[in-house]
């Protein structure tokens, strides 16, 4: 308990200084936020415009497609306010040889490294997204059971820690490889196969992003809960487990690569 | 002339170091349009007429397997970022002294990126095609290719211009990548990558045609496929031609602009 008590102190410190930080950049702060509603919008669209060719897609309607925009904006901003620059901060770390530094601190490194810096901005994107699930919800006529809605969120929870294992094992990359810009760019298209109804997708291209990179499974997983579309509780034990086998997977990497670690310049 | 051969073959040679990068990234690239490609099978086989907005399904195939080869040819990525670097960190000091113009310069740096990119990316690109090779179309006659190839010799053009454009803002604002990700959002939307611009309703369709976006990828595209013909593709090579002059003088002028304002930070 003293332990968690700790940690929880120090991530509150961390949080005190990132709101700080982006106190001194006000103007910035909206211009992101302006940026990821234009994204957002822009799947919106997108998914505007091919309903006015089809009435479906698999069993997917129109508006439980929406959901499913809503829901994958809400998991990665979330995923983003929490985890995002950090992971895209460790190549840094690794290349100037900051992380030694890191690696000093007389707490679990990896918790620091995962949790230094929080983006506040997100947090703001993803009301917007529950906005867009609350609407879809409504134009449907549907209002979800109580239950429904804490399972939903939770499965969230999930699909968020599954995103940042695996993005934490993609930055590990940089401890082979010092140029690891591409990283983020890799991710975001990794984003957008998260949020297409999974019923789109079959064969191989479908078992790797089930079993290996669990995207499918995610948000629509979620999804399918919320909106009562669930053929068999089996979908949600599948993510259950993928999302301990990617925790289980980037610890046992991370130690591995750690080990890698030779530190630079000083 | 030669001295931007010159900067064209260091350009090669830098752009080198990186073609493992490039190699993923074109990788990477081609899963969201496996994706797309997924989502469009599943949205025909729904349908009981093989039709979305004049397109068969074949044609669908075909106009995204376009999109990348266009893409792979004429995308300005990086461009846009190192040019603000350039003036955010004081690089371009030295090129005020270089009897050299530097939007000829950078001009080279992207056609040397471009040829090192095209050149790595034709690997993934050509086994995606080979894959799906019963949709890769070719082009009605020697005169559709010709005019195809200029209007993606122009769309090349048009992307390096809004981009160089797009990074004079650094003169102006510290932080321009927030204004770079709104130019890719309207990109990655009216240019046509994200789908066809035939199946937007037609009032759409106009309004976006009075701006640049059409001519970075959909028309060059188009004009491949065959959809524009006659007088209409004249014209739009004509059009295609106006927003590149318009937006690299518009580019020339922010430049002249900024250095009235430069202050070699670091420099």
């Amino acid at each position: 308990m003293n332990t968690l008590n700790r940690y929880l102190t120090i991530y509150a410190a961390l949080w005190k200084n990132s709101v700080t930080r982006e106190l001194g950049f006000k103007t910035n702060f909206l211009l992101w936020i302006g940026v990821e509603i234009l994204w957002f919008a822009l799947q919106l669209v997108f998914i505007g415009v091919l309903y006015q060719h089809t009435d479906t897609i698999g069993s997917w309607g129109k508006w439980q497609v929406v959901m499913l925009i809503g829901a994958s904006h809400f998991i990665q901003q979330i995923f983003q306010a929490l985890f995002l620059v950090n992971m895209t901060n460790l190549s840094e770390l690794i290349r100037t040889g900051k992380f030694d530094f890191f690696l000093l601190l007389p707490v679990n490194t990896r918790f620091v490294v995962s949790f230094r810096q929080v983006d506040l901005g997100s947090f703001v994107n993803a009301t917007t997204a529950l906005g867009v699930i609350a609407y879809a919800a409504h134009q449907m006529q549907f209002t979800p059971a109580l239950m429904h809605i804490a399972g939903f969120l939770a499965l969230c929870v999930v699909g968020i820690a599954v995103h940042y294992s695996l993005m934490f094992l993609l930055a590990t990359v940089s401890f082979w490889t010092v140029r690891a810009q591409g990283i983020v760019w890799a991710y975001y298209n990794l984003f957008q196969i998260a949020r297409l109804p999974d019923e789109a997708f079959r064969g191989v291209f479908k078992a790797v992003f089930t079993f290996a990179l669990p995207m499918l499974l995610v948000v629509n997983v979620p999804v399918r809960l919320l909106t009562d579309k669930l053929a068999d509780p089996w979908s949600i034990v599948q993510l259950l487990i993928m999302g301990v086998v990617c925790a289980l997977v980037s610890d046992w990497w991370w130690t591995k690569s750690l080990k890698r670690y030779t530190s630079a310049s000083s | 002339m030669r001295k931007y051969g010159h900067v064209i073959v260091i350009g090669i040679q830098n752009n080198l170091t990186y073609r493992v990068n490039f190699l993923f990234r074109s990788l990477f690239g081609l899963i969201p349009l496996m994706a797309s490609l997924s989502l469009w099978r599943t949205i025909y086989a729904g349908k009981s007429t093989d039709d979305v907005g004049g397109f068969t399904h074949a044609q669908m195939i075909s106009y995204y397997l376009l999109v990348v080869s266009v893409d792979m040819l004429t995308a300005a990525y990086e461009d846009d970022w190192q040019i603000a670097g350039d003036i955010k960190d004081g690089n371009i000091s030295q090129f005020l002294l270089k009897p050299i113009n530097f939007i000829g310069y950078r001009l080279s740096l992207f056609l040397s990126g471009r040829l090192i990119y095209t050149s790595v990316a034709l690997i993934p690109v050509t086994c995606f095609i080979l894959f799906q090779k019963s949709y890769f179309v070719f082009p009605a006659d020697a005169a559709t290719f010709g005019a195809f190839t200029l209007s993606v010799a122009l769309a090349a053009l048009l992307q390096f211009f809004l981009s160089f454009a797009m990074a004079m803002l650094a003169f102006w604002v510290t932080e321009v990548s927030t204004f770079i990700f709104i130019l890719y959002a309207f990109e990655y939307l009216a240019s046509g990558h994200l789908f066809p611009l035939g199946i937007l309703p037609a009032g759409w369709q106009q309004a976006l045609a009075c701006t640049p976006f059409p001519y970075q990828l959909y028309f060059p595209v188009s004009v491949y496929l065959g959809k524009v013909t006659g007088a209409a593709l004249v014209n739009g090579l004509l059009m295609q031609a106006c927003w590149v002059s318009v937006v690299f003088f518009a580019a020339r002028w922010m430049w002249s602009r900024g250095l009235k304002k430069y202050s070699a930070v670091g420099g």
